[in-house]
């Protein structure tokens, strides 16, 4: 057992059904019992999905403990392939569901016999896998089905695009900006004269898996969710991938460097350079950023990084390689991937961190008193509480990171968020400065001018007490209120029942 | 075909059980503020502690007095024993934090495995001298704020009688009592008694805000009724005394657990009532109250009418408008009857679970609403199924719908206007006073509907998509 207040990443069972709910005509149907389906409460409210979640649940209750499911699942199956007529359908099991041992790929089987779509079983263990392990072995798994599917029904798409193509691995909802980066991809892919094959999970069918071969190379801009497709789709027909990801000036640059050996081993002769060269000194501001007289008040500033493999990973390297600030942590939470983050930042940073507990990055943070903090809201959070500046820059995270705005980390758009990310996160250079020089802020009282400053009415002992228990931000409002009823009344004692009575009438 | 068939009693069906509402655990986010001295250990997995992280939003930055008992693998293979890890955390929360009592919380996933919480309580509360309450809110059993009525269950049997309380210093006993009596002196106090009625001992049950309680405690004050407690109180110290033939009533109606403990362990009797949710209901409340202990109620129509009067503004918005209850927090009988009295026609009440004995007033008194506003008395669905309630929604077109988060936005974006249900569980709703809180929510759709008026995009799906 582990004492947990906090958790990065989430059960395995979310890995699976954000890959799911991101195809189209995909439904999940969760064998749970009730209250386990917040994940369509998670999508409805961060997304702002105008469409139902994809999602249902089996419902696991006293008498499955007693019996077993027995024609529940299949019934479940059988029933929203009638109603929703979905293409696939993915039976995922969750913790509860995965203790009870249920033989489930047997419910599978039977509810295969009897439905149109598809039926798959979601093959992840609870007790050893996170979400975004869970994501990346379910694309891998509805991939991998696809294709086989294919092969036996001989449709498989077969042959090259006449075009360099490629196929976008891992964009999916639920994740970090996900949906703007997919946009800022697909236009890098434009501009570089690539044709965009496919692009999976977010927004694909899964009766178009069968097209995937047809791409030149497979991009897959996340590390922790499509490299395993990507393998498969290696080993299977020699599609080749990249698996840098495109974040920063020159991560971007490195990327397109990569794409252009790709398709130039297959004989697309092509050469990016200019293309390059053009966007980082004239098209991204980034670059120019860094030479700014903004940047340089940010140099050897102290910053602390932590988030997922891919984001805080990138994060670091364009804190210290192109603003010069001093990196002083960067940690991931991705535990099982450690070794790949300590390769990729280790050069660029004092410390390395890889953990799950969001303590040990609290105190590590509070022991560095960095001038700005890159972390998730976790970090945030501990950032207000030490008054220390803070951007988020991984999940997890709030509504207020699914902005309605174009903002994509990646691509060349994205180096001009995360400056502007970056410089409005550290106090403003000058202002800095002439804080410094002037011993702070102003600091004078605030003078009153509301109604309550001079009162003449007197608060009884318990209304004080109970106006003390109302929450500080309307404190004031209540008792404005409150006192404009006595006046009006003539009342110069405040009881409860005052209170009471000024609520009942105003609805102070 | 028979034209609006008069029914004379209220439809009872039931459904599938499909449907969406939040895992009983969530009940420690409000549990754990409402009783200042207590620590909420959840023994639950991943999924458990990845739903209260999320469900309740940005509380779990305030350093909660509540935390996630994680099992692992080793746990559930039995490799590791139960006690020891049990023991190992909790002397860490001790360490920590130091409560008064530490609530464990029993997941489904204790259940399958058969942990036996129970069992190893009172060993460990020996073991590490600090109360040990058990509690079973599972989904496996319960919905939502049933979480609640398993806590309050399991501590009506820790409330102490009046023999045990004089052993110990009555120290800081009855707080509602002192709140109210506010330092003053023993005689004025005693003086202060005489404005009360002779009856024996009341208990309310049912966690409420603080003010809210205050609230409650003066309007019985008011008709000479002593409430000799609460439960919960705002620390487990200071639970209240229970003594065999003590009168309770509660103050919510998914409370059926609580009440049977109390009838039948505790030896109380139930006061059965409709609960204090809008003036009506608040009304009737007192005045069953009042008629349990002989008294006659005073004021209290009048008090009504005043309430009523005040809320004009927000009754023209909602008079002869229909709504729909989803259903997922046990609230919704109550809603529903409030709401037919505000002049609202409510076609279906979806209810997770339904008590027949314990909402027994509640139901009579919503039949009486409909039956004297001339409305059709709604159909009551229990363990609804969302996929078909989603259709009837779909042909009924009701002005408002009642319904959790999963189901608002895709709902909004077909033109449909809903209230999202848990915005009820954490608003201050009881009460005469707190009526308008109640319309502030339910008005608020209709009254965006009004300042959007006439933009023409109440409809944001392209083609009607398949739900």
């Amino acid at each position: 057992m582990k004492l947990a207040y906090w958790m990065y990443a989430g059960p395995a069972h979310i890995g699976t059904l954000r890959i799911a709910s991101s195809f189209k005509n995909v439904h999940a149907i969760m064998h749970a019992p009730l209250g386990d389906d917040y994940f369509n409460v998670m999508r409805s409210m961060l997304e702002r999905e105008r469409d139902f979640t994809p999602v249902t649940a089996s419902i696991v209750d006293r008498n499955v403990l007693a019996r077993g499911s027995q024609e529940k699942v299949v019934d479940n199956i059988v029933r929203k392939d009638k109603e929703e007529t979905p293409d696939l359908i993915v039976l995922t099991p969750t913790c509860t569901s995965s203790i009870l041992q249920e033989d489930l790929e047997n419910f599978v089987s039977r509810a295969q016999l009897e439905s149109r779509c598809d039926v798959l079983l979601a093959d992840v263990n609870h007790y050893r896998v996170n979400e975004l392990q869970a994501s990346d072995r379910t694309l891998e798994q509805i991939v991998k089905f696809y294709l086989n599917q294919a092969r036996k029904q001989e449709t498989l798409a077969a042959g090259k695009t006449e075009k360099p193509s490629v196929n976008i691995i891992g964009t999916s909802t639920l994740g970090f900006h996900n949906q703007h980066d997919c946009i800022e991809l697909q236009r890098l892919m434009g501009d570089l004269g690539i044709e965009v094959n496919e692009v999976i999970p977010e927004g694909a069918l899964v009766t178009n898996l069968k097209n995937l071969p047809r791409a030149w190379f497979n991009l897959v801009p996340y590390r922790e969710v499509g490299l395993m497709a990507a393998n498969y789709l290696k080993e299977e027909f020699g599609t080749p991938y990249v698996d840098i990801t495109p974040m920063g000036v020159v991560e971007t640059a490195r990327c397109i460097r990569k794409i252009q050996d790709c398709l130039n081993e297959q004989g697309a002769n092509v050469d990016y350079e200019a293309y390059i060269n053009n966007q980082t000194l004239y098209v991204s501001q980034a670059a120019w950023f860094s030479r700014s007289i903004d940047c340089q008040n940010l140099t050897g500033k102290k910053a602390v990084v932590f988030g997922d493999n891919t984001h805080a990973a990138a994060m670091t390297k364009i804190l210290a390689r192109e603003m010069g600030i001093h990196v002083v942590l960067a940690g991931t939470y991705c535990k099982y991937d450690g070794d790949w983050f300590k390769e990729q930042v280790s050069e660029y940073c004092d410390e390395v961190l890889i953990s799950e507990d969001n303590g040990e990055i609290g105190d590590a943070i509070a022991r560095i008193e960095p001038a700005a903090i890159f972390g998730t809201q976790m970090e945030r959070h501990v950032g207000k509480r030490l008054n220390i500046p803070c951007g988020v820059i991984a999940a997890p995270i709030h509504i207020q990171n699914f902005p309605i705005g174009y903002k994509p980390f990646l691509g060349y758009e994205g180096t001009n968020q995360i400056a502007d990310l970056v410089y409005n996160s550290f106090t403003l250079g000058m202002e800095d400065h002439l804080l410094e020089i002037f011993g702070g802020h102003d600091t004078k009282e605030v003078i009153h001018k509301g109604i309550s400053a001079d009162s003449d009415l007197s608060w009884t002992k318990e209304a004080q007490g109970e106006l003390k228990k109302i929450p500080g931000f309307v404190r004031g409002k209540v008792k404005r209120n409150t006192e404009k009823f006595a006046r009006d009344r003539n009342l110069n004692e405040i009881t409860i029942e005052v209170m009471y009575a000024a609520k009942e009438a105003v609805g102070a | 075909m028979t034209v609006a068939q008069e029914t004379t009693a209220l439809k009872f069906e039931c459904e599938t059980g499909n449907y969406h509402t939040f895992c009983p655990i969530s009940c420690v986010a409000w549990l754990y503020q409402k009783i200042e001295d207590s620590f909420f250990l959840v023994i639950g997995t991943k999924t458990c502690g990845y739903f209260l992280q999320n469900a309740m939003g940005v509380m779990i930055f305030a350093e909660p007095r509540y935390a996630m008992a994680e099992l692992e693998e080793g746990d559930i293979a039995a490799k590791l024993n139960d006690y020891d890890e049990l023991k190992r955390l909790c002397l860490q929360i001790k360490r920590d934090r130091n409560p008064s009592v530490i609530v464990w919380i029993g997941t489904c996933t204790t259940e399958i495995i058969k942990m036996d919480l129970e069992g190893l309580a009172p060993k460990l509360e020996a073991e590490i001298g600090i109360p040990i309450v058990v509690a079973r809110a599972n989904g496996l059993d319960y919905a939502f704020t049933q979480g609640e009525d398993t806590v309050l269950a399991a501590m009506a049997v820790r409330c102490p009688t009046g023999a045990q309380v004089k052993e110990e210093d009555q120290g800081d006993r009855n707080s509602i009592q002192k709140l109210l009596n506010f330092g003053r002196k023993k005689e004025e106090v005693k003086q202060e008694d005489s404005e009360y009625v002779e009856h024996p001992p009341l208990v309310l049950f049912g966690s409420l805000p603080d003010p809210v309680v205050t609230n409650l405690t003066l309007e019985l004050k008011k008709q000479g009724v002593k409430v000799s407690g609460w439960l919960p109180a705002k620390r487990y110290t200071e639970l209240p005394v229970i003594e065999e033939g003590n009168y309770v009533c509660g103050v919510n109606p998914f409370l059926s657990r609580t009440a049977t403990t109390l009838m039948r362990r505790r030896k109380c009797k139930l006061i059965g009532a409709p609960f204090p949710i809008g003036p009506d209901g608040t009304r009737a409340w007192l005045e069953k109250i009042c008629s349990v202990f002989g008294i006659e109620p005073g004021g209290l129509a009048e008090r009504e009418a005043q309430i009523w009067e005040n809320l004009e503004d927000y009754l023209q918005l909602i008079r002869g408008k229909s709504v729909f209850f989803m259903g997922d927090n046990l609230l919704e009988i109550s809603l529903a009857r409030f709401l037919v009295r505000c002049g609202m026609t409510v076609p279906e009440i979806g209810i997770p679970y339904m008590d027949k004995r314990y909402q027994k007033a509640e139901l009579e008194l919503l039949e009486k609403t409909c039956n004297e506003m001339g409305v059709a008395l709604p159909k009551i669905v229990e363990k609804p199924d969302n996929y078909n309630q989603i259709q009837r929604i779909k042909e009924l077109q009701p002005d408002l719908v009642i319904t959790g988060m999963a189901h608002a936005n895709p709902l909004e974006a077909r033109g449909i206007s809903t209230k999202w249900s848990v915005e009820f569980t954490f608003a201050q709703i009881h009460g005469f006073t707190n009526s308008r809180d109640i319309l502030e929510l339910v008005t608020r759709p209709l009254r965006r509907n009004n300042s959007l008026k006439g933009l023409g995009w109440e409809k944001l799906v392209k083609e009607e998509a398949k739900v």
